[in-house]
């Protein structure tokens, strides 16, 4: 039985109101929706997969492509923002060579800009995996990094 | 499995019995038997690093042999002072300690356990019958609670948000009885109404007068919403209340289905805050238990089904129809009103949806009654409200305070002002829908009529303060960036008006690289008419988020006017964050003339011969700093 039968077993009277809640646990369980997964899904609920494709690029959590072993989410919120959360977006992004929103070759970091952890009173906030890392500064964020990068050499 | 604690519930139900007063008084913490360590496990305090305190907070107490039980909190509200820890030790007050990190662990507690806590990391002390440490602070008497009044915020950073009997012995679910047994439905709707409570979510129309609506559309369902979507960059309470008190809000819920007559509620709540569903879940299946939710609950014929909805990352669903689309499964778009979501909702039933502050008032206001809530605050808006600091303030964190309380004695009086000596220059109050409330209008009284009066408005109620360092173009700027990819696309107005809006505003912040046909003309007539382009946003677009789009740059064109002309005209940025409009000259005394930056230079701006002083020439600029970043002997002069 592969992941999308045990997920689509959870719901025993689906429904279009069951719609996020799958693509959620799908996204959960494979890190992305796939186009096959979205097949699936289109099948079990018995909706146009075009739908089923409406309804994931609406919303800023559906992702398409996988991410990376370390997955970083930069805050950025009013609060970050004000105390200086884009210049440590372009750092992170200087440092791993990639762009918010992508993957780095090797497939360990990827980067995506959230609006708003809500953990203002401790801006610019940034969670890898989620963990949090409260006032992160361009310089800290070096050594953030470096962290995950020796653990995996 | 879990049980219900019998004690306890016969208690509740005013059946005394001798073991009685040590049960409760022991889960409300008057009396313990051993060492209390309460660590404040809130996103924020997880992010300033409680895990870690934790973790040594444990290996102290084995390394010592000391039992001790070690309890995770939420958040008192003081962001600024994460980690904090309170150590309760028999027979005395409770204390709380501030920025407690691991490094600091083994002094406090060696300290603490042997009667003399080190003062300087100690931020207050809690009231109790219990013996007063001397020459410690009460925290009625800390310049940060003080002025404060805490009703939906009472029980966050002092209880344990993951047990039910705690919120029990300390009053909880008493408002819930007390609604059912002994009022109607209706009467309910009233006694919210008179209260004048209103909608704390932003638009603050009267609770009391929605719930009659959806109480008098007759139907065979009912749905209760609850908005937990908390998208507003910049406020975070709502989260803080269910990471640190989730059963205030599920009573408050319980209340409000009964007085809609709803049998169906849903908590629709950011996937972004996964400690706040973890807790909820919790309480939802503890409230389950004790028969305080689910089917006949408290033994009488009203049944509740509770369910959590997760959202997927979508700010304008925090409007109603567009979260009701979202929970049918589809995009969430918002449609017109009327029908209301009170007369036709979630799947063409009526439909409240109320704030999760909002939810959380209702069972004070049930238990104290309407006339001691409509005593608080001011003359049209009752009660109190939380309200999110955030930004150049030197105590971040969340305050509850009476409604009609200045903006600056949240900021200056309790908040202890701007860090670092700065000039205060304006605070961002409502979110992206908000505005800007300048150093003149500080001594407003809040209110949500007198911050629109403004141009401002009470939204959710994050405070984003800013200091001189801020630039008003680039926070104008940062709104409409937010707005503009959260449009959700339906109306022309707002989907293409904002993307222009932020295009000119790019043009002001920008330099202009190649001036060449219609670019600088197009620039221009931006300018002139971003104002005009305003206006028809505003009344042209079909929900709240389209509405209220143009605010901030209104609002930032209203009071700092100068400073965007100073950025059209002198092309120059006073607070020097947008780092488009510096300018790079050479020092003609130090460049000795090594023609890197000229090789470097991405526009060839920069002329010069070999071993001669540089030159850059300004028309051809784009101030990216490369000549600055490569430059060895320090002779590129920013400006």
């Amino acid at each position: 039985m592969n992941k999308s039968e045990e997920i689509f077993k959870k719901y025993n009277h689906p429904c279009a109101d069951d719609l996020i809640p799958i693509l959620q646990d799908i996204q959960k369980e494979n890190g992305f929706l796939s186009e096959v997964s979205v097949k699936e899904v289109s099948k079990f609920l018995k909706l146009p997969s075009s739908r089923i494709y409406g309804v994931a690029t609406f919303y800023n959590q559906f992702r398409f492509t996988p991410v990376g072993k370390y997955h970083i989410s930069v805050c950025r919120g009013t609060a970050c923002h004000v105390l200086g959360s884009a210049t440590v977006l372009q750092e992170i992004e200087r440092i791993l060579k990639i762009k918010a929103g992508n993957t780095s070759r090797d497939g360990l970091f990827s980067i995506e800009v959230v609006a708003c952890i809500g953990a203002c009173g401790l801006a610019p906030v940034i969670s890898i995996n989620g963990e949090f890392y409260a006032q992160v500064t361009s310089e800290s964020i070096k050594t953030i990094i470096d962290e995950y990068r020796t653990k995996e050499s | 499995m879990k049980t219900t604690n019998k004690v306890l519930m016969d208690w509740y139900n005013h059946k005394p019995i001798q073991t009685e007063s040590t049960i409760i008084s022991s889960l409300k913490r008057d009396i313990i038997d051993k060492p209390v360590i309460y660590i404040g496990t809130g996103t924020c305090g997880l992010g300033a690093g409680a895990a870690k305190t934790e973790t040594q907070i444990r290996a102290y107490l084995q390394k010592n042999n000391i039992d001790a039980e070690i309890v995770n909190i939420g958040c008192i509200g003081i962001c600024a002072y994460e980690p904090m820890v309170d150590i309760q030790l028999p027979g005395y007050n409770r204390l709380s300690f501030k920025k407690v990190t691991t490094q600091k662990v083994d002094n406090i507690l060696d300290k603490t356990f042997t009667l003399e806590p080190p003062k300087e990391d100690i931020l207050f002390q809690l009231d109790s019958k219990s013996k007063a440490w001397e020459g410690i602070q009460f925290i009625n008497e800390h310049p940060y609670f003080k002025p404060q009044q805490r009703v939906v915020l009472k029980n966050c950073g002092l209880i344990n948000p993951e047990s039910i009997e705690e919120y029990i012995a300390r009053g909880g679910y008493r408002a819930l009885r007390k609604s059912i047994t002994k009022f109607k439905p209706l009467e309910l709707c009233d006694t919210v109404e008179k209260s004048g409570l209103r909608g704390r979510g932003g638009g603050g129309f009267p609770t009391g007068k929605k719930w009659k609506f959806a109480n008098a559309a007759p139907s065979d369902q009912k749905y209760l919403i609850c908005n937990a979507d908390e998208g507003d960059p910049g406020a975070f309470m709502d989260r803080a209340v269910i990471e640190g008190d989730p059963h205030r809000l599920i009573e408050g819920m319980a209340i409000a289905a009964y007085a809609i007559g709803a049998s169906k509620a849903i908590v629709y709540i950011r996937a972004e805050y996964p400690l706040a569903i973890h807790r909820l879940n919790i309480a939802i299946e503890d409230a389950k238990l004790y028969r305080f939710i689910g089917n006949n609950i408290l033994g009488t014929d009203f049944s509740l089904e509770f369910k959590i909805k997760k959202g997927a990352g979508a700010f304008v669903c925090g409007e109603e129809t567009a979260m009701i689309g979202s929970i049918e499964g589809r995009r969430g778009m918002p449609r017109p009103r009327p029908p209301f979501p009170a007369a036709s909702g979630l799947h063409g039933k009526p439909t409240i949806i109320n704030n999760v502050e909002t939810l959380s008032n209702i069972p004070e206001i049930i238990l104290k009654g309407k006339e001691w809530y409509s005593s608080i605050g001011t003359d049209k808006s009752k009660g109190t409200k939380v309200f999110a600091l955030s930004g150049k303030i030197t105590l971040t964190g969340l305050v509850e305070i009476p409604m009609g309380t200045s903006v600056r004695e949240i900021i200056f009086d309790i908040a202890g002002g701007i860090p670092n000596g700065k000039k205060f220059k304006s605070v961002q109050i409502g979110g992206p829908s908000g505005g800007c409330i300048t150093e003149e209008n500080l001594d407003i009284p809040i209110e949500y009529e007198s911050l629109i009066e403004k141009g401002a408005m009470m939204g959710s109620g994050g405070l984003v303060v800013m200091d001189e360092d801020t630039c008003m173009v680039d926070v104008a700027k940062f709104f409409m960036d937010f707005i503009q990819r959260e449009s959700c696309g339906k109306c022309i107005p707002c989907r293409e008006g904002t993307k222009r809006m932020l295009d000119i505003l790019e043009s002001i912040t920008n330099r202009p690289i190649n001036e060449s046909q219609f670019q600088a003309l197009e620039r221009i007539k931006g300018v002139t008419q971003i104002e005009k382009l305003a206006k028809v946003i505003q009344e042209t677009s079909l929900c709240g988020l389209g509405q209220t789009a143009p605010n901030p740059v209104l609002s930032t064109l209203k009071w700092f006017r100068e400073e965007y002309e100073e950025h059209i005209f002198d092309r120059t940025c006073r607070a020097g964050v947008c780092t488009n409009l510096r300018h790079f000259t050479v020092d003609v005394e130090k460049c000795t003339g090594c023609t890197i930056c000229a090789k470097k230079c991405p526009t060839d701006a920069i002329i010069g011969s070999r071993k001669e002083p540089h030159f850059i020439v300004e028309n051809k600029c784009i101030s990216c700093g490369t000549c600055f970043d490569v430059c060895k002997f320090e002779s590129i002069i920013i400006s």
